[in-house]
């Protein structure tokens, strides 16, 4: 049984699937993590494979202030991954609600929704700070 | 409504999923089908509400400079910029012509860089990966020169009222127009490549038509509108910023479809890369911007600027405090969204998603689409992305009878 489960926790480092979910940010956190994947940044190196659905997901990475409108869906995204699952939170927003603080329509900080792993700063943060993000979640993995 | 009916139908269900990697921002969408054609299209829009305008209110004019930065992370240049001149006419005060100079230069790399990514992405949708690859590796060279000039890769903070915070430099501007240079290489190649290329061709061309008539009626913006052969740009028809002195052609396509998009969308990068070149050879001296008080007395102004999607309208009203009264946004995909159901109305499913790409939807795209089959009444729910590779594999089986069939026209 040991050997198996290094075998899993090997695999799971090579290669953690993430899946991208917009919760109503401006679309800069975005094209970020976007270009993160594409070649000058790439971080298919490290295994990273962008997913369409949550079940193949392991990392949800999430993206905006979280307007009340899509709320209900993160958490439904969130509970149709399967364990263990990750959330990275990528820029201001998903902390504080940034700038959109106060504004009516969000809940301000993905934290209010569901549990996260690694929170990257930045409004938006550089793909190398979001690179960063993933190592550093990464190293959690390790520990597991 | 519809959720409802799907509710008690259930004949097979795919729960609402992230997104595809470019434009992922909240948006529903309802087609009806006939078999492969799509009949009518109904969509929802509003989940990426968040009360900016409201929010807007309880703000000073210069703390609202970074929230209207912050309603799109693609055209931020061009709400900030848009924002700027709007409060400086409401002010009565204006920029000196270095910060006029800078502003539009950083709205023309903006451009380049939002074209770039547009392309890039409906290389995507339509199965050509190495193209997209290609292409968002090349757009890295914009996007280090905009992080050259105001530290940060997307919402720059450049313009204020009165002027921009920032200034270029000698130094700075040599590395821009060595930039610009690749730039220019790289997207003449891309041209050639979009003209001539036949997966590109096979699928973008007599697609989604969008006919002279009905782009008029139902209001259609930018480069869509351009697209169908209607000649309208704001640069030119009521010049802001630099634009009067800056020269520039306004492309137009007359083809009516994704091609001729595509097309545009190429062209124009073309043109803000020589637009760039003459603003940094003719960068005038001076001052970047002007003081101002911060309170405004009461007034109202409509602004509107030619944003990469289209035409973008501010309207601002001040009551004489330090914050707006009023301030209201009217973004270039809302009136977009009426033609982009004209254009998917009579194609085919498989053509859906370079269609709806096609309008560069920027805020407000489609998560999931929710199909009902006229004939047998089945209802089933798809993501964007299920979508896309339906899309891919329905053209590689009844790809060629359908190329022919166009071709003929």
């Amino acid at each position: 049984m040991a050997v198996l489960s290094k075998l899993v926790k090997w695999a799971r480092i090579k290669s953690p699937w993430i899946i991208h979910y917009n919760s109503g940010g401006c679309n800069g956190c975005d094209i970020e993590v976007v270009a993160a994947l594409t070649p000058r940044f790439d971080v298919e190196r490290f295994g990273i494979l962008l997913k369409g659905s949550p079940r193949h997901a392991d990392v949800l990475v999430v993206t905006g202030p979280v307007t009340r409108q899509t709320k209900k869906r993160l958490v439904r995204i969130y509970n149709q991954m399967s364990d263990p699952k990750f959330v990275l939170a990528v820029g201001t927003c998903t902390m504080t609600g940034g700038v959109f603080r106060g504004g009516y329509g969000v809940v301000a900080g993905v934290d209010e929704v569901i549990p996260v792993d690694v929170f990257v700063p930045g409004c938006p943060p550089k793909p190398e700070a979001i690179i960063h993000g993933v190592v550093k979640l990464l190293e959690k993995l390790q520990k597991l | 409504m519809l959720e409802e009916e799907v509710e008690e139908k259930r004949v097979f269900k795919i729960p609402v999923g992230p997104q595809h990697p470019a434009l992922k921002e909240f948006e529903n969408f309802t087609f009806t089908v006939d078999g492969e054609k799509v009949i009518d299209v109904d969509f929802r829009i509003g989940y990426t509400h968040r009360g900016i305008e409201k929010l807007a209110e309880s703000k000073t004019y210069i703390q609202n400079l970074y929230l209207c930065e912050r309603i799109c992370g693609i055209c931020s240049a061009a709400h900030q910029g848009c924002y700027a001149q709007t409060v400086e006419e409401l002010a009565g005060i204006t920029a000196p012509p270095r910060g006029v100079y800078i502003r539009t230069l950083i709205w023309e790399l903006e451009r380049i860089h939002s074209h770039l990514l547009w392309l890039g992405v409906a290389a995507h949708e339509i199965g050509f990966d190495t193209l997209f690859m290609l292409i968002w590796r090349d757009r890295e060279v914009v996007m280090s020169l905009l992080e050259m000039i105001s530290g940060n890769r997307v919402n720059y903070a450049m313009s204020t009222v009165g002027g921009v915070r920032r200034d270029i430099s000698d130094e700075l501007k040599h590395k821009i127009l060595k930039g610009l240079d690749v730039l220019e290489e790289r997207t003449k190649y891309y041209k050639e490549v979009c003209m001539k290329e036949q997966t590109i061709l096979a699928r973008a061309a007599n697609v989604g038509i969008l006919s002279k008539e009905k782009t008029l009626k139902l209001n259609a913006v930018g480069p869509t509108a351009r697209a169908s052969g209607v000649d309208v740009d704001i640069r030119r028809d009521d010049p802001y910023g630099a634009y009067d002195e800056v020269p520039f052609e306004v492309i137009v396509y007359d083809t009516c479809d994704v091609l001729a998009r595509i097309l545009v969308r190429v062209d124009e990068t073309i043109q803000s890369i020589l637009m760039s070149r003459w603003i940094l050879e003719n960068l005038p001296s001076g001052e970047i911007r002007t003081k101002f008080a911060r309170k405004i007395a009461e007034n109202e102004v409509l602004g509107r600027v030619e944003a990469p999607r289209g035409e973008l309208l501010y309207y601002i009203k001040s009551n004489g405090t330090d914050k707006p009264e009023r301030l209201k946004v009217r973004t270039p995909t809302l009136a977009n969204l009426l033609p982009v159901a004209e254009m998917l109305k009579g194609g085919y499913i498989a053509d859906i998603p370079i269609v709806l790409a096609g309008i560069d939807p920027c805020f407000a795209c489609m998560d999931r689409a929710l199909f009902i089959d006229e004939n047998s009444e089945k209802t089933w729910v798809w993501d964007k992305e299920q979508l896309r590779i339906y899309s891919i594999k329905w053209y590689k089986e009844h790809g060629k009878e359908v190329v022919r069939e166009r071709w003929k026209q």
